[in-house]
């Protein structure tokens, strides 16, 4: 069913595996009812949706260059959209984000505004014109417009520096949720989520990824909005809580002042934060303007220069619908984002409000710790009590909670039944999956296909490019999941720090490369070059767990792509200066790659 | 190259010199003043909050809609869109 008239079917075909998803939902929550114990909930919803990502993955193997690369270039608009949301929204968006804003208050919705406007630059600058070059990669494309091969060879090493940064952070999310759901140490959960990423990508390349991302997508927003409309619901804040959570926002305005909010704690937990940040409170004065800003623009910027997004765009039949399947694409990230501060909000307001069931500051000490889900998680070590003033009361700088829990606990937080529970941690496993996929897939093809075909062995055939193609794979995945087993970073730093250096590296190579026709071969090389290098060298001298020194300007390390994108857009437009204008017939591709119409300019050579 | 081209391209540019204008506004002039946003209401939100919880994100994916229906305008003038 997936070969042939499979592309025409696809609304029909996912309309059936939505209500199939929603039935097994309905069915988890009967044998809740008919007193299955929550951790066999837990395990049956992960286990579940692997198979079927899996099952679609077998189903759309192939030996075909064209759909192993690109999906046979027959992703429709709005299916690569959601394809896109789902390669997208990592473990960081739908595990971490609501936890970030929850401690983090406005300073950290900064990753809000980077991670959708960087769209507007995917869409204007970026996705329409590479579809029309026809590359592979992005690296395909930097070879061929600039030429030569240290270009492209360039191309990959920031291309694989930025994505197996990500990508190891996406293999830790997946071994974190899949240790928890299905009670596994850690270090074998990571090897777990491996296997169910291999067994996706491995076999049908692009077009197994496509397919299987469209799946955990639909997965990951019921589990995402699921929790929020109910949550809403039960704590009166109205039907559509993202229209009407400014009461709650105000409420717990009050609430803080209530606690007396800004109380220094007196007890520390590794790991594990109290709640500092007013809630909708913005810093006054520029430095922490800038500090909002510059963030976004880094977020920005890294994603209209991550080749694992780029990519999904080259799947599209034509220009105008790689455009447009831009604007769908942010159209159903924002509806996942748009309800990340709302869980927050709500989550906070169960907690904090003394009149609700779910309340739990400013009650009795020994009836919180009575509570199931304060005990299941602080068993864990993900959370901690402590009455720090011994008055038998909890206080607000007596409660420690690890931000990245705060999404996969709050069912438990607000009572919901534990079937929830089960349906986020599927919905957390799907968004993990759907991103380490894509970036695997980018790494492997770049190096299969820039490296290895177009470098070293130009008259390798099909089916030698292909097992090149997955053997890279497997051995990428392993290295990730390695380094992911030896827990070196936390999620949200490395995610940052890929965006940094992919904008470091491409961003303005691959801007200039369609807008700028007097960029040249010398000028592309020198800004890969000095971007990648001045960024990363900041990033050493600021880096705490480097050299951290004082930040200048307040580029920290979240922020060096600010320094490694200026260095590259100097030092790309004074060499191409310096050196000759690219000869005609790459004028001439440039005019060709700026029109929707007429050949792709790489010509189809299968 | 000849002037259907340049022609094509000047209307593609000013488009997306409109487009990253308004990208300008509601990615960071809007934050630059969110502290002082933040004392007017919008909807039961203070509004510096606000746009940044929700408001800058619907700006964006109403940009990108309108400006990739801008853009097809554009092509089909010029002669240059895709026949399928």
């Amino acid at each position: 069913m997936i070969q042939g008239k499979f592309v025409d079917n696809l609304p029909k075909v996912y309309g059936l595996y939505t209500g199939g998803f929603i039935v097994f939902i309905l069915i988890m929550a009967v044998f809740e009812a008919m007193g299955m114990s929550a951790s066999t909930i837990g395990i049956l919803f992960v286990a579940f949706t692997i198979f079927i990502y899996a099952a679609i993955g077998w189903l759309s193997r192939t030996m075909a260059v064209d759909a192993y690369y690109v999906a046979g270039r027959e992703v429709p608009t709005v299916f690569n959209g959601m394809a896109t949301a789902a390669d997208w929204m990592s473990g960081a968006s739908f595990v971490a984000m609501a936890g970030g804003i929850f401690f983090g208050g406005h300073p950290y919705m900064a990753f809000l505004t980077g991670w959708t406007g960087g769209y507007v630059l995917v869409a204007t600058l970026m996705a329409p014109y590479l579809r029309k070059f026809g590359c592979y990669t992005v690296p395909d494309f930097i070879g061929t417009r600039y030429g030569g091969n240290l270009t492209r060879f360039f191309a990959v090493v920031v291309l694989v520096i930025a994505s197996f940064t990500y990508v190891t952070a996406q293999i830790n999310a997946t071994g974190t949720i899949a240790s928890r759901a299905l009670q596994i140490p850690f270090e074998v959960g990571v090897w777990f989520g491996l296997l169910g990423i291999l067994l996706c990508s491995m076999l049908g390349g692009m077009r197994a990824v496509t397919w299987t991302q469209v799946a955990q997508y639909i997965v990951l927003i019921i589990a995402y909005l699921i929790p929020v409309f109910w949550i809403s619901n039960n704590l009166g804040v109205g039907l559509f809580p993202h229209l009407s959570y400014g009461s709650a926002v105000s409420r717990i305005t009050e609430l803080e002042a209530l606690h007396g909010l800004g109380m220094a704690a007196t007890e520390s937990f590794a790991g594990l934060q109290n709640l500092k940040v007013a809630h909708a409170f913005i810093p006054e004065g520029g430095a922490a303007a800038w500090k909002f800003i510059s963030l976004a623009i880094c977020m920005m910027l890294g994603t209209a220069s991550l080749p694992h997004i780029l990519m999904r765009y080259f799947t599209t039949p034509s220009v105008k619908s790689a455009r447009k399947s831009v604007a769908y694409s942010l159209l159903f990230i924002f509806i996942l984002y748009f309800s990340a501060p709302a869980l927050a909000t709500l989550s906070k307001l169960a907690m904090l409000d003394p009149e609700l069931a779910t309340g739990i500051i400013g009650k009795s000490f020994a009836d919180v710790s009575s509570l199931s889900w304060i005990q299941n998680w602080s068993n864990v070590g993900f959370l901690a009590i402590s009455d720090s003033n011994g008055d038998g009361i909890l206080q607000i700088n007596e409660f420690f909670l690890r931000p990245d829990v705060v999404v996969l606990a709050t069912p438990e937080i607000a009572g919901l039944p534990y079937v929830i529970s089960g349906l986020v941690a599927a919905g957390g496993m799907a968004a993990a999956m759907s991103t380490a996929d894509g970036l695997l897939l980018a790494i492997a093809n770049a190096l299969s296909h820039d490296m290895y075909y177009k470098i070293i062995d130009p008259l390798a055939d099909t089916k030698k490019r292909l097992i090149v193609a997955r053997v890279l794979l497997i051995v990428i995945g392993a290295l990730g999941a390695f380094i992911a087993s030896l827990k070196l970073t936390s999620i949200l730093g490395a995610v940052a720090w890929a965006f940094d250096f992919a904008m470091s590296g491409l961003f303005f190579p691959l801007v200039l490369g369609i807008w700028w026709k007097r960029a040249n071969r010398a000028g592309a090389l020198a800004g890969m070059f000095f971007g990648l290098v001045s960024g990363t060298a900041y990033l050493i001298y600021v880096a705490p767990a480097f050299m951290g020194n004082d930040p200048w300007m307040g580029i920290d390390n979240l922020r060096f792509g600010i320094i490694g994108a200026s260095v590259s857009l100097v030092a790309m437009v004074v060499v191409s200066l310096m050196t000759e204008e690219p000869d005609e017939a790459t004028q001439k591709m440039v005019d060709e790659t700026r029109v929707p119409a007429g050949q792709p300019i790489i010509a189809q050579k299968q | 190259m000849s002037s259907k081209y340049e022609a094509h391209w000047k209307d593609t540019s000013s488009l997306t010199m409109i487009t990253l204008l308004l990208w300008f506004f509601f990615s960071i002039v809007v934050h630059a003043f969110g502290s002082s946003l933040n004392s007017i209401s919008f909807l039961g939100f203070p509004l510096g909050y606000y746009m940044a919880a929700q408001g800058s994100l619907l700006a964006f994916v109403i940009i990108i809609f309108w400006s990739a229906g801008r853009q097809e305008k554009i092509d089909e003038k010029h002669g240059f869109d895709e026949k399928e």
